[in-house]
């Protein structure tokens, strides 16, 4: 490549590549490419794949107890034949061959109480982890791009939340709205941004010192663009990693807030089934199975989650990833 | 005597991609008072090899050759030996010395470290040496107890080089010592760097990728390409009349003002520095190189004679074995 | 030294495209909350104070100076990434704030780092197409649809054949191919006017001079009139027609290069050109002190506590020091438009030509 570098021109303009004829395609390409690679290298983690294993696991079950038979989910026994071989007498009936997980005080199985409160645990985890990410980047992306003064209010807004006992707030709050599964999402969800928002902010921070959002600005980008093309992408990662995270804290805030009596009491999840073991004296009865499976399940999906989290992070991270 | 001497040193990283054959057998000796300085290009080793004579490099880097010390071996010594040697027989100038200095400790407590780590002297001894050593790099001794915010870059490097002087070594490795500072500052420091291997009778490794850097400072000049030195002499002659097109190009990125035959013409070489897991066969620089010729891809090149006291591995050099090429015209 | 003449290979120099009339850009000083509660203020940093310069068509114009005399403030400044206190720049006549955006179609950056002026999210042809896509260019002027632009601009840069680097993220390229991708990205648009800020200071040694040759024949080819902004004189030797010398924040020497680098006017051009290493350079005298503080900006000749004439006693002999210390002054042309500011070099020339 010497002095013929210019002269060539003007060349014959390229035809139309075998290949690659549209920009959408090469973006489909690189997309594509992008994937597989990140796949090859999350393959590559023992945390991540075990994580991914117990969510898909937890996953599963919640959807497919969509289709089971809904009355089996939360039937109370009606005669003794439903909880065979225990009697009226001694509910709640420990593990047996009818029932693997035993039955809580009214005959319910404990294991189709799980599974149908797997859907609602999740759920409420989702959920609220989604209002949590989609309040935490618009407020971070806003406060780190556009600075100055929105950037003081919002983050003193969000250190005002910070500093508020969560507990408290959520108790204020659940008393003021009243017991539904929806109004504890949103308790969840309204509460738990400004972490969120300060993560995000400080990333955009970093990525608009990036040169080359400079050298989008040089080509005559306006900010819409810049955010879109330029701080998206480079946050969206960071907001994904957090977002599964939150799930788990979510679900655990969920549990604390059922557990202390705030939950929806018409719909169970696994912090309803707690408090109800709770409050039923499972622990002075020495009926463990009632208390300990729902237990089990909110801290091995919380620990799926984690560790999905902290895999995505590792590789998203790059700082961490070469340590 | 020769204060250091390195025969055969090859370094290889081990990586998950593969062995990373950084240095690939290099020799050269350093005697006292003499500075050599060592060119190359990123990635071409030179940093690789001022790790290696201190052992910094992580155990699963594999590490072969001879590297004496004052006659001593390092690549034999125990870990407490080579405790002891390093700072004291050999110590290095960083690059990027604005962030090696501890934010939150006076620069006097900073030199007297390396002093009392050593134990050369004692605490209110090492206070006193601490102040001559300021001097001695041109900051007045009543700094020493400045933090390190408040000297400018310029004076940050000359801590650094002060505390490279604590212990007395008789090797000095600088690398890249100048890279980050401003042109008027670098010519300070270069100075400096140059008087204080006068005065004391240093040996001094200098390792830059800027040519004419090396020119100024070095009495000879070693310059690496892909793992291996390909040329060396002294370092006038080496940057004046280069043997190696690879050494052309480089002196030619550094041309003198007033030189016309540099003017509005910027000459450089097309291409890539190879990636080490990936040499070229025969010469490593051949792909690049505007004279090669078929030979230059099959003839592993060695470092013959190239007039005197010069050598390069080059197939143009005086000492080649005769080829069947006709590239020699053109050089 | 050879007597070098300033003539133009090919004549090239034409009308102005860019002029920049009283530039002054300063940058606040930061103070800490506890200080602003009680009435500090944070030095005001007056990056560029006062900046006049030309660019004619064709040209290539060096900016040299020191870290911190502003060079690279005056070149953000240019491409309207910052906007200044004072002055305005003119594009083709007509103030660059009205029409921002065409503006920036036609005036072009190129940054010291190309590896952080890529976005290690974007392939190379996304980056390319970037000002397409911003600038809304679906097709050229000859009819080239995108891909048709883009594979143009890259093989215009030196990155041929093009489709191979498509697909390629910036972490693959080398040093080299890097700014090459962001000179492309540049060509693209079919700029008028690159404004390249330490262009090759980031790359290897060899690579250098491949870059410098590209900006070279875009210059000589396209009519690209470039301003670098580079801290090596060399650099400025093997590509400027004109060089400016920057000392905080204005030009204190600008003229053809031969004119500016054999012939310096300034006392602080002298000094420049003694400390470009050289074989055996290290004998020449080195300005003392640190590098100049655009907080504290002396009265009088900006350079006058570092300068040799004054510190020596000769322009107390002279009979000029109470100027260097307490006169501000403009550049005054002493030969054919080679221009500089010293009360020194100003009585030379009014006394005949007399050399020190």
């Amino acid at each position: 490549m010497k002095t013929e570098e210019l002269q060539e021109q003007p060349q014959p303009e390229p035809g139309p590549l075998p290949e690659l004829r549209s920009p959408r395609q090469i973006t489909w390409t690189r997309r594509r490419l992008a994937l597989s690679r990140f796949w090859s290298r999350y393959r590559r983690s023992p945390m991540g794949v075990a994580g991914l294993v117990i969510l898909l696991i937890f996953g599963a079950t919640a959807i497919l107890s969509i289709f089971a038979d809904q009355s089996t989910l939360s039937k109370v026994a009606v005669t003794e034949a439903d909880i065979a071989p225990c009697t009226f007498r001694e509910l709640p009936c420990p593990p047996n061959a009818n029932n693997i997980l035993g039955t809580d005080a009214d005959g319910r199985s404990v294991f189709w109480l799980v599974v149908h409160g797997a859907r609602m645990s999740l759920l409420v985890g989702l959920v609220a982890s989604v209002i949590t990410m989609v309040i935490g980047s618009l407020v971070g992306i806003v406060a780190g791009f556009v600075g100055r003064f929105s950037d003081t209010v919002l983050m003193r807004m969000a250190d005002f939340l910070l500093v508020i006992p969560w507990l408290a707030l959520a108790i204020v709050l659940a008393s003021i709205f009243g017991q539904n599964i929806w109004v504890v999402i949103g308790i969840i969800g309204f509460t738990s941004w400004p972490g969120a928002a300060r993560l995000i902010r400080a990333q955009t921070l970093s990525v608009k010192e990036h040169l080359y959002v400079e050298r989008s600005k040089a080509l005559g980008a306006g900010s819409w663009y810049v955010i879109s093309r330029h701080i998206l992408p480079n946050v969206m990662p960071i907001i994904l990693a957090n977002a599964i995270l939150v799930v788990a804290i979510a679900i655990l805030s969920e549990s604390a807030l059922s557990f202390l009596g705030l939950g929806d009491p018409l719909r169970v999840t696994w912090g309803t089934i707690i408090e109800e073991a709770f409050s039923r004296g499972a622990t002075s009865i020495g009926a463990w199975w009632w208390l300990l499976t729902p237990s089990f399940c909110i801290v091995t999906v919380v620990l799926g989650f984690t560790m999905v989290g902290y895999a995505l992070d590792e590789i998203i991270n790059p700082r961490i990833r070469e340590r | 005597m020769s204060v250091l001497s390195i025969s055969d040193l090859a370094v290889t990283y081990a990586a998950k991609s593969g062995d990373v054959p950084a240095v690939r057998g290099v020799s050269f000796d350093i005697r006292k008072g003499e500075v050599l300085g060592l060119a190359g290009e990123s990635g071409c080793g030179k940093s690789t090899i001022a790790g290696a004579i201190l052992r910094l490099h992580s155990p699963s880097t594999k590490i072969d050759g001879t590297i004496l010390l004052d006659g001593e071996d390092v690549l034999a010594m125990k870990p407490g030996r080579l405790r002891a040697v390093r700072w004291t027989g050999a110590s290095i100038i960083f690059q990027g010395a604005l962030h090696a200095l501890n934010p939150v400790q006076r620069i006097g407590a900073q030199i007297n470290e390396a002093i009392t780590i050593h134990q050369m002297a004692s605490d209110r001894g090492a206070q006193v040496r601490a102040g001559e050593l300021l001097e001695q790099v041109g900051l007045p001794s009543r700094r020493i107890d400045d933090y390190p915010h408040e000297l400018s870059g310029g004076q940050k490097q000359r801590v650094m080089i002060a505390m490279a002087l604590a212990c007395s070594p008789s090797l000095v490795i600088a690398d890249e010592p100048t890279t980050a500072l401003d042109v008027m500052v670098q010519a300070q420091v270069l100075r400096l760097l140059r008087s204080l291997e006068r005065d004391l009778g240093l040996a001094m490794l200098f390792i830059t990728h800027d040519l004419s850097v090396l020119v100024e400072v070095s009495d000879r000049l070693a310059i690496m390409y892909a793992g291996k030195i390909i040329e060396e002499g002294s370092a006038k002659t080496v940057f004046t009349s280069p043997v190696h097109p690879y050494t052309k190009a480089l002196a030619a990125a550094f041309p003198s003002i007033g030189d016309v035959r540099f003017r509005r013409k910027p000459a450089g070489l097309g291409g890539d520095p190879p990636d080490p897991q990936k040499i070229p066969s025969g010469c490593p620089f051949h792909p690049r190189c505007p004279v090669a010729w078929d030979d230059c891809a099959h003839i592993v090149p060695e470092l013959w004679a190239a007039g005197e006291d010069r050598r390069a591995s080059c197939l143009l050099a005086e000492g080649a074995p005769a080829t069947s090429g006709t590239g020699a015209s053109t050089g | 030294m050879t007597e070098v003449t300033s003539e133009h290979p090919t004549s090239l120099a034409g009308e102005p495209v860019i002029e920049v009339r009283g530039l002054k850009v300063n940058f606040t000083g930061r103070v800490s909350l506890l200080a602003g509660l009680t009435g500090k203020k944070g030095a005001d940093a007056k990056a560029v104070d006062g900046l006049d310069l030309t660019l004619h068509r064709g040209e290539v114009l060096a900016l040299a100076g020191e870290s911190g005399c502003g060079k690279t403030t005056t070149a953000r400044a240019i491409m309207g990434l910052i906007r200044p206190q004072a002055g305005e720049v003119l594009y083709e006549g007509k103030p660059l704030s009205r029409n921002l955006r065409a503006y920036r179609r036609k005036v072009q950056m190129v940054f010291q780092d190309p590896s952080a002026a890529l976005n290690p999210r974007q392939t190379v042809y996304e980056i390319v197409a970037e000002g397409l896509r911003i600038h809304g260019i679906h097709s050229g002027p000859d009819g080239q649809n995108e891909e048709q632009l883009v594979a143009r601009a890259l093989s215009r840069s030196g990155l041929r054949p093009p489709e191979r680097f498509y697909l390629q993220y910036p972490h693959e390229l080398s040093g080299g191919q890097r700014q090459r991708v962001v000179i492309a990205g540049a060509l693209a648009l079919d700029p008028e006017v690159i404004v390249a800020d330490e262009p090759v200071s980031n790359l290897d040694a060899s690579v250098r001079g491949e870059i410098l040759d590209l900006l070279m024949k875009l210059r000589g080819e396209l009519k690209i009139s470039i301003i670098i902004v580079t801290h090596d004189l060399g650099l400025a030797w093997t590509v400027a027609d004109r060089v400016a010398i920057m000392y905080l924040g204005r030009i204190v020497e600008i003229g053809p290069a031969e004119d500016v680098l054999l012939r310096p006017e300034h006392p602080y051009t002298r000094a420049l050109l003694d400390v470009v290493p050289e074989a055996g350079g290290l004998d020449r005298p080195i300005l003392t002190g640190e590098p100049p503080d655009p907080t504290r900006i002396p009265d009088g000749c900006r350079f006058h506590p570092r300068c040799p004439v004054v510190v020596s006693g000769r322009a107390a002999e002279l009979g000029i020091e109470a100027r260097c210390k307490g006169e501000d002054l403009a550049l005054r042309e002493l030969a054919p438009e080679h221009e500089a500011a010293c009360y020194e070099s100003f009585m030379r020339h009014e006394s005949g030509g007399a050399t020190v």
